[in-house]
């Protein structure tokens, strides 16, 4: 087992790879009452492309299958495995990302009991086609939810502009037609291809006993046999450099207008802690340009043009990066218009000043720090850097090393006017 | 379990409440104000704090006050309205980075308390007033925001029901305001409301992290120098249900139709019987194991979401589904039988023990962040009664069968209100 000591965040994360592949990693809290536990496949919504495991040709599975798997997991022959959770006090729980299926639990006793549940169930496929087909109604109306809300669409909205195949731009949850498709056998298929240890990662937080803890994972592992472990190899289609499709309007029954514009932004090919100090400097550069404190906030606040939902955020995953910026707005047309203007001036070096540089440093290194204090952020943020090569705990000492020009060179680099896209949300004519 | 070692200290013109501990990256300081829920006041109390914050006399403008926190390494500053039972609080809350992990920072606490203090006692004023400008803004702004409720369509089918619900009760304003109660008022009319505000509201201020309290108490003495008063708690009444259940339904262009069925309990959190009705409500449908879930959503498939929730102030319940129109009439009786179930005693031993194993590790978990700290506290200081943390989980340990079935009696449905889609039906 390996020890790491953070001494500036006073933490200490202890890790292994045990024998059948499986990534291990505790961090003890202590002081705290709940342990937080994830247990994470690399697999999400766009790996839709792969050769199954033990096969030699690739496949296409329908749209929405890794966020229908991760609901299937939970029943189990003898039941719904939220049951046993609840009966040991843990509260569980899973999501499905573009690129992770996690699941997890929190509680504040039993945590032995409840990390074996999390691993057995998550290890035990069990899927008939009458389950199956029981779960198209729930996940139906999960759509339909997603559906009617307007944040969601202007968002979805705005991804499936810029990309014109990749299948980022597809919904996690697949379409109430897609989710029709799903039979057991894609379900297994898409297990036995992606859930094999080697391709998981466990993260234990809380007031645990490293050593004990380790153990009893081990012991648990130790009991159970998995096929040599194969290489995944996904396919994901060619993407063009420009947005897919520059702008999209969608009609729904809102009162105020929604406004979003993005770009996307090609692979630099970097890896490690200079794709983290990449991911750093796109955030430092949104902060600087459309952060409360920016002039662009200041005169756009004042006029009325947005209101406090105005937000920014940048998203870097597996084969994939984008950052979209907006809000609710009066006038979707003159918001989307000064957006991509002080995207472009960016670009030219206007706005990025050395003391919006140093406020948006600081901000960002106290926005993490507090971020520590939450085991939710700790346990699903390592496991995604960890997927993606990077380490959670050299943010603040790369923020602290970091200078104006990383962000400068930043904008040089991936802001460009054919890489933009836009999605309005407007309200529906009432008939 | 870490316990909460709360001190208690007693001033003319508030109380402050010190929790040390070191667990935390940051400290954190709550000033909560607290007043009774009037239709003339709640519009102005949910715009004070966007007002506040849009500049103080060292910090005039809304961005210079951001930079500022900006520059204590991001502390957060955030304020918001909230409604406990028929009483309107106001919280804000500052937390600042423990200057333990940064490399040559100090006074990290002192300096966040001190911009504090000017955001509630030295705002921009322009001729004894708030600013005409900073007013008109957040007016509008706060329009947008009252208005904007209409699009999120579950915020939205929930806030219909508590307004027709309680028609005739203060409860039924929402903590975010009145949108035909913006737009009277004017900079004077709401800096005189402030000051009332800032005179005769009940007061708390909590202070959480790596701090000595008798040192925490003398530094909010000075910056937050709230005057004397001597003010009074209003009492909440639950009110009575009607003879026969409100059956309300609007049509709006949507996909899935909001069902949220109103109840109401006599119960509430001063009550003895309080953690029998919080078992009662996990039983029907707080949690994955309760019946709403197991029976709406696993058995039937008819939603993804099928709970139950409980304000514990007010002794209110709602239970609430996400459905297809057409099969509004079934779930209406499904979830009706599930409430029958429970006032009937037919509750297994399983259902006991997971529910309780449940409340008891969401208490345990609030008490890992310090605005859930504060709010377990605020629990029991707003409506005066005394139920700390340990003893709160004894007394759910304690809670037998008939004990949840007896509050689950005292619950009767009230109103039903359904927002459906234009198809189908």
């Amino acid at each position: 087992m390996k020890k790491t000591v953070f001494e500036q965040m006073n933490e200490t994360v202890y890790h292994e790879q045990l024998d059948n592949g499986l990534n291990v990693y505790i961090l003890p809290k202590k002081g705290f009452n709940k342990t937080y536990v994830t247990f994470t496949t690399n697999y999400g919504s766009i790996d839709n492309e792969f050769i199954p495991n033990g096969e030699s040709d690739f496949i296409h599975v329908p749209d929405g299958i890794a966020h229908f798997l991760e609901h299937k997991m939970f029943e189990k022959e003898e039941g719904d495995i939220f049951q046993k959770f609840s009966s040991q006090g843990a509260s569980a729980n899973a999501f499905t990302s573009f690129t992770r299926t996690a699941y997890l639990f929190s509680a504040t006793s039993n945590i032995k009991e409840n990390t074996e549940t999390l691993l057995d169930f998550v290890q035990e496929p069990y899927f008939t086609e009458q389950t199956v087909e029981k779960e198209k109604g729930i996940i139906g109306q999960e759509i339909r939810m997603y559906d009617d809300n307007p944040d969601w669409r202007v968002y979805f909205g705005l991804i499936e502009n810029l990309y014109e195949n990749h299948p980022v731009k597809i919904d996690i949850a697949g379409t109430v037609e897609s989710i029709a498709d799903i039979t057991k056998d894609h379900l297994y298929t898409c297990y036995n291809t992606f859930y094999h240890p080697v391709n998981m990662t466990l993260f234990i937080v809380g007031p645990v006993d490293s050593d004990e803890i380790m153990q009893f994972v081990k012991e648990n592992q130790s009991k159970k046999s998995f096929p040599e472990p194969v290489p995944v190899e996904r396919r994901f289609p060619e993407e063009p450099e420009k947005a897919g499709r520059t702008h999209h309007e969608i009609h729904m029954s809102v009162n105020t207008p929604k406004c979003e514009v993005g770009f996307k932004m090609p692979s630099s090919g970097r890896a490690g802690a200079d794709k983290l100090r990449e991911e750093l400097a796109a955030s430092l550069l949104l902060e600087m340009l459309f952060g409360k404190t920016a002039k662009f906030y200041e005169k756009a606040y004042e006029s009325g043009l947005i209101d406090d939902t105005f937000g920014f955020d940048y998203t870097a995953e597996r084969g994939f990066n984008f950052a979209l910026v907006g809000g609710d707005t009066e006038n979707p047309e003159q918001l989307g218009e000064r957006i991509r203007t002080q995207l472009l001036d960016a670009r030219e070096g206007s706005h990025l000043t050395e003391e919006a540089f140093e406020r948006a440093r600081k901000k960002k290194i106290g926005t993490t720090l507090r971020a520590f204090n939450s085991p939710e952020f700790i346990a699903n943020q390592f496991t995604r850097y960890q997927f993606n090569e990077m380490d959670l705990f050299e943010i603040v000492p790369i923020l602290e090393k970091m200078t104006l020009q990383d962000v400068t060179n930043f904008a040089k680099e991936m802001i460009e006017e054919k890489r933009f896209s836009s999605c309005f949300v407007l309200p529906k004519e009432t008939a | 379990m870490e316990t909460t070692r709360e001190q208690t200290f007693n001033k003319p013109g508030y109380t402050i409440h010190v929790i040390e501990t070191e667990k935390y990256k940051t400290n954190t300081i709550m000033v909560k104000m607290r007043a009774p829920l009037e239709k003339e006041t709640v519009t102005m109390r949910a715009l004070l704090p966007h007002v506040l914050q849009s500049g103080t006399e060292n910090a005039p403008s809304a961005a210079a006050f951001r930079a500022a926190l900006d520059e204590l390494y991001g502390a957060l500053f955030f304020a918001d309205s909230a409604k406990k039972g028929n009483e309107h609080v106001l919280t804000f809350t500052m937390e600042a980075a423990n200057e333990n992990y940064l490399h040559g920072e100090n006074n990290l606490f002192d300096r966040s308390l001190s911009l504090l203090s000017d955001v509630l006692f030295r705002p921009k004023l322009k001729e004894g007033s708030f600013p005409e400008k900073t007013v008109r803004q957040e007016k509008r702004s706060l329009q947008q925001r009252i208005r904007s409720i209409y699009d999120d369509k579950t915020r939205y089918a929930s806030l219909k029901l508590v307004e027709e619900m309680y028609r005739d009760d203060p409860y039924a304003l929402p903590a975010g305001g009145v949108l035909e109660k913006v737009e009277p008022i004017d900079s004077a009319s709401l800096y005189a409301y402030y000051q009332r505000a800032l005179s005769e509201d009940i007061i708390d201020i909590f202070v959480v992290g790596d701090l000595k309290a008798e040192e925490a108490v003398e530094k909010i003495g000075r910056y937050l120098p709230f005057s004397d008063r001597s003010a009074a708690a209003v009492e909440t009444k639950t009110g009575k249900s009607p003879e026969q259940v409100r059956v309300i339904q609007e049509t709006q262009d949507i996909n899935q139709g909001k069902l949220n069925i109103g109840c109401r309990t006599t119960i509430t959190y001063t009550d003895p019987q309080f953690p029998a009705m919080q078992v009662c409500n996990g039983i029907l449908g707080a949690f994955a194991h309760s019946k709403l879930f197991m029976n709406v959503r696993e058995k039937e498939s008819l939603a993804y979401y099928a709970a139950s929730r409980l304000d514990s102030h007010k002794g209110f319940v709602v239970m609430l589904a996400g459905i297809d129109q057409k099969n509004y009439d079934k779930t209406v009786q499904i979830m009706n039988e599930q409430l029958d179930e429970v006032k009937s005693g037919n509750i297994s031993d399983l259902e006991m023990n997971q529910t309780k194993a449940l409340l008891k590790n969401q208490l345990q978990e609030s008490a890992d962040t310090a605005r859930g700290m504060v709010e377990v506290l605020y629990h029991n200081i707003s409506s005066g009664t005394s139920r700390p943390i340990e003893q709160w989980l004894k007394d759910i340990d304690a809670v037998t069968k008939e004990q949840a079935s007896a509050a689950a009696q005292t619950i009767t449905v009230d109103t039903v209100y359904f927002l459906s889609g234009k198809e189908e039906k």
